[in-house]
């Protein structure tokens, strides 16, 4: 039998007629994929101005990028708050979700979806929100102004993500760990964690980058010295054309694709593990 | 699948045998859910030393009651007492208790010397010592050798070893147990049943065990408390719980049993079919309790005999089930008695028979006289 007349799975329907699907599968693949790509060869245009395909190749823009104070002002800026949301967001993240997983009070459907807003409302909505709260106690513009409005997006991903873990998780552990002698804490530290670290690591990749990639609200609550790349980004867009764009998103698209890749290859780890 | 050593007795080292024994004193213990009782106003003596079961079935409050000894929930009201010391607001880690669950809870990330170890290193108990005492535990356990080995490499009765291992290495005060071989296949089971009542004697550990499965009950226990609905039922010794059943729930819930009402005669003795049965005090109904396997096949002649009740009837079904053959026999229209006879030697008289007239026997030794009506 051949690849076309051979079942596709434990059905009867063969992978000829299964042909259209796999198509329709590739095509969506690619206009998810395309967009993101196709800065990648722009970035390495000798060109002033966005160019495709480049009809000269050169590395200027990335010596641009690395060679301009600004930027790398801001690249350090969006790192530092990235870092900051992932160590804001990640303990909240994995105390949620531990607390609205053990507790059996009748609330913890509603509060699930309370902390899960950010992830649902606009987040236009939520950026102009803050902006005009922080107007008022003066945080605009500052470092943990946008650490907090960051972690308020990354928590729900990290509950999510967290709770996913713990609901692989036999919980009478912890009770046998506190009837050996361990309290909540250390039950939780020893026996729980070590279980669920997979997900909490994960939850802390992808709270970094819900910051790093972030710009609607980084728009308007950061500024001056405390702008985020992303903001100078687009304020650069928005200006001037200019592949030194094309060039940072290349690098970012890269780091973001390892980091959520580091997060897969954590997941499947963890799946062989059980 | 385990292996299993020719021989049952566990090596206990003396370290081991120092365990305490104390006695777990239970007064008035009440827990509501709502407005269901989960625990009745419990009263509950655990002896020193003694195997208790509490045996009940779903949502009887069985394990309501361990998890309120072992300090996982707190009752509303009441007393939990371990050696006159009284525990009902200390929180689990400060009790000082074994327990072994039902799904094991063995740390994963952990090996079996670590999983074993977890409670000596939480006590400060380290070094050369922590080694040896698991060691020990190993030993006594039997698996000796298994200690660098992981968690998804040990069978299921090895995992219940090492679950139970892991609970008395650090000598508490008491043991307690939640349906912990409900997940082994039955042979495997009842293995760990007879080896679980010899490493109780060993180890002299106050035991309090869960379950919902009669039989077990019966095999391991120095004491059963039966528990329904919430409240204490019958407190006894197995084999006065299965020869005396304190009320019909008892009677039905352990061993097999056919029940059947009595009435008074005029000389306010308790009969059925005419045939004295015994007698029994003022008021309520009475009724009659025949296990299967007390009844025999008799003749006419029996009837004379005073030492047995003889019961006439149809021969409905005779079944064949291996160890012992199953006889049901009409009385009348509704009435439906079974008789479960032998099948070794020549213990065979009811095959062929069906539809034909039969007499049933019972020893007057073997009735059993509850209070109530006919249950259910």
């Amino acid at each position: 039998m051949n690849w076309w007349s051979r079942p596709a799975s434990d059905t009867q329907i063969t992978h000829g007629g299964r042909l259209w699907l796999y198509t329709l599968a590739a095509i969506i693949m690619l206009l998810l994929v395309i967009p993101t790509l196709i800065v990648v060869p722009m970035s390495f245009s000798d060109s002033q101005y966005l160019e495709f395909p480049p009809s000269n190749w050169s590395l200027r823009w990335y010596e641009e990028y690395l060679g301009t104070a600004k930027w790398i002002r801001a690249t350090a800026t969006s790192v530092q708050v990235g870092l900051l949301t992932m160590l804001v967001a990640t303990p909240l993240g994995v105390m949620a979700a531990y607390a609205l997983f053990v507790s059996r009070h009748r609330a913890t459907k509603a509060i699930f979806l309370l902390l899960i807003t950010p992830m649902i409302v606009p987040v236009i909505l939520i950026a102009i929100g803050t902006f005009y709260a922080y107007g008022r106690v003066g945080m605009n513009n500052t470092i943990t102004g946008l650490v907090l409005a960051h972690s308020a997006l990354a928590l729900p991903i990290a509950i999510i993500v967290v709770t996913a873990g713990l609901r692989s998780y036999d919980l009478s552990q912890e009770q046998v760990a506190r009837s050996l002698g361990a309290n909540r804490i250390k039950a939780f530290f020893l026996i729980t964690l070590p279980q669920i670290r997979f997900s909490v690591i994960t939850a802390a990749l992808l709270s970094f980058l819900t910051s790093f990639d972030e710009v609607i609200i980084a728009i308007f609550v950061s500024g001056g010295a405390n702008a985020t790349l992303t903001k100078h980004m687009f304020a650069a867009l928005r200006d001037y054309i200019d592949p030194t764009i094309a060039a940072i998103s290349t690098i970012m698209v890269i780091l973001s694709s390892v980091l959520l890749l580091l997060t897969q290859f954590l997941g499947s780890k963890r799946g062989g593990n059980r | 699948m385990d292996r299993f050593p020719p021989e049952l007795d566990f090596a206990v080292t003396d370290s081991q045998k120092e365990t305490s024994a104390l006695p777990i004193t239970i007064r008035n213990l009440t827990k509501r859910y709502g407005p269901v009782f989960a625990l009745n106003s419990v009263d509950l003596d655990v002896r020193s030393g003694e195997f208790l079961t509490l045996l009940g079935p779903s949502g009887s409050g069985k394990t309501t009651l361990l998890m309120a000894i072992a300090g996982f929930n707190r009752p509303d009201s009441g007393s939990i007492q371990f050696g006159g010391e009284e525990v009902i607001l200390a929180p689990p880690h400060k009790r000082e208790v074994g327990m072994v669950f039902q799904s094991y809870a063995l740390f994963p990330h952990m090996s079996v010397a670590d999983n074993i170890g977890f409670p000596l290193k939480l006590r400060g108990i380290g070094g050369t010592e922590r080694i040896s005492r698991i060691e020990e535990a190993l030993e006594t356990v039997q698996l000796s050798g298994f200690g660098e080995r992981n968690i998804d490499q040990l069978s299921g009765g090895q995992r219940q070893r090492v679950a139970l291992a892991r609970a008395f290495v650090f000598g508490p005060r008491v043991l307690l147990m939640d349906e912990p071989l409900s997940a082994l296949d039955k042979k495997l089971r009842e293995r760990m049943q007879i080896e679980l009542k010899h490493l109780h004697r060993k180890l002299g550990v106050t035991t309090v065990y869960v379950t919902h499965d009669q039989r077990e009950a019966l095999t391991m226990s120095d004491r059963i408390a039966v528990i329904n609905d919430g409240e204490l039922v019958q407190l006894d010794t197995p084999k006065r719980v299965y020869n005396r059943p304190a009320n019909a729930f008892v009677a039905d819930f352990i061993g097999e049993s056919t029940m059947l009402p009595l009435t008074r005669n005029a000389t306010g003795a308790l009969t059925f079919r005419d045939q004295l049965v015994g007698e029994a005090g003022e008021g309520r109904d009475w009724t009659l309790v025949v296990r299967p396997e007390r009844l025999f096949l008799a003749d006419a002649a029996a009837e004379t005999d005073e030492r047995t009740i003889v019961l006439k009837g149809v021969l409905r079904e005779a079944v064949f089930q291996g160890e012992s053959e199953m006889v049901l026999v009409a009385l009348d229209g509704d009435t439906e008695l079974a008789v479960r006879i032998g099948t070794g030697g020549t213990a065979n008289p009811a095959g062929g028979n069906i539809g034909g007239e039969v007499y049933i026997g019972i020893d007057r030794s073997d009735v059993i006289i509850i209070p109530g009506g006919r249950a259910q």
